[in-house]
Parts: C-alpha cells; structure tokens; sequence
C-alpha cells in the first residue's frame, strides 16, 4: 500500500462489513489503509455494484470492482472483473494512477 | 489383516484437499488464483493415485472381498464428483457476477458517500480526496469494492 502511497494514491476499501470485523480482518492481514462499511450497501447500490443475495447468510453484498478517481472525484480507470477470483493486480492499478496530476 | 488399499484412499484425500486448499491457500497469490493451476495439478496426482489404487481393487485372479471393490469404487467417484464441483465453482460460478451497467464510467464523476470507518468515524469522499497523505495533497483516490468476509 505503500505504492499507491508514494504516487500520491489513497486506497479505501468498502464492504458491507462492520467495522468490527473488518478491524479484525485488517489486525490479521496488517492492512493499515482506510476500510469503511456499507452495512446497508446503500453506496454500494449507487454504484450499482450489488450482487443480491450473494453473502453467506444471503445478505446483499458487493461484486468485486475497483476505481481510480483524481483528487477531483473523476473516475479514471475502472476494473469490473467478470470473474470473481480474477483481481486487478497492484502493477496495472499503479500504472493507470501515474496519468494522474 | 486386511491391506488398506492406500492409493484409493490418499487420491480421495488429495482431491478433498485439492478443492479445499483453493479458498484458504492458493488463493491468496494472483498467480495461483488467476487460473487454478496448482489445484488441478493436485486434481492430476489424485486421479493417478486413484487409477492405481482402483486398478488394485480389480485386479482379476486375486480374490478381493466385493467391499473393496465397493469402496474403492465410491472413492473414486466421489473424488471425480469433488473435481466437478471444483471446477464449476471456479470457472463458471465465479462468473455469475452481477453486470453492474450502472457503475460509474471512466470521465463520469463518481458518487459521493458518507461511510464508517474502523475507528467507527464518518468519512466522506470529499475527505478522503482532499486529506493530505503524507503532508501532500492526493493526486487520486482508489475505490476497491469486495465481497466482504462474513
């Protein structure tokens, strides 16, 4: 996370998780960036990336999808993976942030 | 003492830990969970171990009790229904993703939002656009969206 620090990049994760579990997720992985919860998915639904019913206790919760805003909230690069398992990795992310000002 | 037919046995084991080792291990490096590679190089040995083992069951001109045949028969194929499901889940399931249409394009604005953070704060994008990191303004924000665990 470092990375996306030195190029001036702040990640923030989002989850319908409760900053209680995500606390502990983030104690056990070391993550030390921004993790915020969306228990309602009500942000999640604005950016129409609800996966119904998909939680395991069948909650609604979020498909995987990452977005590269600038500092005045532009996207400017998006990734909506079509397979779950299949993430952006750091390196591609890192080379779309260097176009940004 | 009866032989335990130890091939049909560590196939069936290796195929449940060919299936189960994807989540909780491989799945952790992208070069592991991109294409399951490992998992069904596990999925490989199983089945050789399985073949084997089989064969062993079957082999004419031994008498082997009808259970044998019966059990190694079952190992087998539940590995082989192990193996289906594995790859179900992983190239088909993992594509049922919702077609998110309506999530904001590149140049589109994205939307604001007043989230919880992990010290139970309220954090808006505005916030997080605009707080400096490390004494300097952000150049970009990075929104990762995720299933969340529980």
């Amino acid at each position: 996370m470092d990375k996306f620090h030195q190029v001036g990049v702040r990640p923030v994760a989002i989850s319908v998780d409760s900053p209680e579990v995500t606390r502990d997720l983030c104690e056990k992985a070391g993550y030390t960036f921004t993790f915020l919860s969306d228990p309602k998915a009500e942000t999640i639904r604005r950016y129409d990336l609800v996966h119904a019913g998909a939680g395991i206790n069948g909650q609604d919760i979020a498909r995987p999808a990452e977005f590269l805003l600038d500092a005045s909230g532009t996207v400017r690069w998006v990734n909506l993976t079509e397979n779950y398992w299949v993430r952006a990795r750091p390196e591609q992310i890192l080379e779309a942030a260097k176009s940004l000002r | 003492m009866r032989k335990i037919n130890w091939p049909v046995w560590a196939g069936f084991l290796l195929s449940v830990i060919a299936f189960v080792s994807y989540p909780f291990v491989f799945a952790r490096w992208s070069m592991t969970r991109d294409f399951p590679w490992a998992n069904l190089l596990l999925f490989g040995i199983a089945a050789l171990l399985l073949v084997i083992g089989v064969r062993r069951a079957f082999v004419p001109g031994q008498t082997h009790p009808k259970r044998s045949k019966i059990a190694a028969s079952l190992l087998a194929t539940l590995s082989v229904i192990v193996l289906g499901f594995f790859i179900f889940s992983t190239f088909i399931m993992a594509r049922w993703l919702p077609a998110s249409h309506g999530a904001p394009q590149v140049g589109q604005k994205a939307p604001d939002f007043t989230l919880t953070d992990t010290k139970d704060k309220s954090v808006s994008l505005s916030e997080l656009r605009s707080s400096p990191i490390n004494g300097q303004n952000p150049k970009g924000v990075l929104l990762i969206f995720y299933r969340g665990y529980w």
